[in-house]
């Protein structure tokens, strides 16, 4: 629902990550991990991104998303399995203590820039 | 409101510079990965919510040199979150000094409720015209400026009415409660898991209503329990304040813990 907020901190965060020595260049490409538990749609979070990198050193510039599966560890039994439904209950041991190893994701992996060189 | 948050963002890389870091974001790395034809891949390896993390931990630190805990309150629109805090207020003071921060899209309704329980109220409206579906660390902190923190014991921040978004947005809070309120029905907690994974209790509201209503208490505590095991959920009225001497009394028991 906040999808263009996000789209907003992208372009922030790729502008300011282009190197020194690379001014002026576009990036063609943002390389963005979405685990499955974060409350980003990523249809919208595209769209959001075409609008805000207009006039920016990203027009044009393709958002790649890569979900990220929802993967805990039992605390217990050290059992590890990929959530695919909304149960948090280790199917080995009946423990309720997890940690949630992945799948909260909502990261920048990298920026593909233009290299005239 | 993310407008304010880009702000803080490049507030937040100045303070670096001061630090003696040439770049915030250069601290992250900069190692050309590959170089494809034409091509250059550049590492970043960033959250995109950094600017309010940070600024949440920041909040938290606040937060415990005055001795104030602070609770996240969350739920969809219409749950009876802001009924709920009333007849909580109400209990709880004035052994414990509370203060209110209101999230609301539009309108001080909410505050105005509020601000009859002589707690210090102070209403956030994320937009006029319909804005912001949550509450983010930077705007806590500015309605934070207008409070005397010695003056309090607990802080709650009644978020913006939204099962969604708010779950996402770390305030620098020590718990963070959901109200799901029984005509809503018992669908809710699977359909929103990080909402239910998030939080440290949950509130049944409304349950003065289950006499008309063909509502599964097991199946919504066992869909609850899927989620997070172990998590305390408590069937309340805000009407009839059936249920609230349990809550209360898990709310007092986590701040005494945090204040002693």
């Amino acid at each position: 629902m906040h999808e263009m907020g996000i789209a907003m901190e992208i372009v922030d965060i790729a502008k300011a990550s282009i190197p020194a020595d690379m001014k002026g260049a576009k990036i063609q490409r943002v390389n963005l991990q979405v685990g499955k538990l974060s409350a980003i749609v990523a249809d919208s979070l595209r769209f959001c991104f075409d609008l805000v990198v207009k006039g920016t050193a990203l027009e044009g510039a393709e958002l790649a998303i890569e979900e990220v599966p929802v993967v805990v560890r039992c605390k217990d039994c050290r059992a590890q399995w990929t959530v695919t439904e909304p149960v948090f209950i280790c199917k080995a041991c009946q423990s309720g203590a997890i940690d949630i190893l992945s799948g909260r994701e909502l990261d920048i992996k990298s920026i593909e820039i233009e290299d005239k060189d | 409101m993310w407008f304010f948050a880009n702000r803080i963002t490049r507030r937040y890389h100045h303070d670096h510079k001061k630090n003696g870091h040439h770049d915030g974001h250069h601290d992250h790395g900069h190692d050309v990965e590959s170089r494809k034809s034409g091509t250059r891949e550049i590492k970043v390896v960033r959250r995109v919510l950094d600017a309010n993390d940070i600024m949440a931990e920041r909040m938290r630190t606040v937060f415990a040199e005055k001795k104030v805990f602070v609770l996240n309150m969350m739920s969809s629109p219409g749950s009876g979150k802001t009924t709920t805090l009333q007849k909580t207020l109400a209990r709880i003071m004035p052994g414990l000094r509370c203060a209110v921060i209101v999230g609301d899209i539009c309108t001080t309704h909410d505050a105005d409720r509020l601000a009859q329980s002589g707690a210090p109220v102070i209403q956030i409206n994320t937009d006029a015209f319909g804005g912001d579906c949550h509450l983010a660390a930077h705007v806590v902190e500015r309605a934070v400026a207008d409070l005397d923190l010695e003056a309090i014991d607990l802080l709650i921040v009644e978020n913006i009415g939204n099962l969604v978004c708010p779950a996402e947005f770390d305030i620098g809070e020590d718990k963070r409660v959901v109200v799901l309120s029984v005509t809503e029905g018992e669908d809710k907690p699977a359909k929103y898991p990080l909402m239910f994974r998030e939080c440290d209790a949950t509130l049944l509201n409304k349950i003065d209503l289950l006499p008309y209503l063909d509502f599964d208490m097991d199946r919504v505590r066992s869909s609850i329990g899927d989620i997070h095991p172990g998590m305390p959920v408590y069937e309340i009225s805000a009407k009839t304040e059936a249920g609230f001497d349990e809550w209360i009394g898990w709310l007092t028991a986590q701040v005494k813990a945090k204040l002693s």
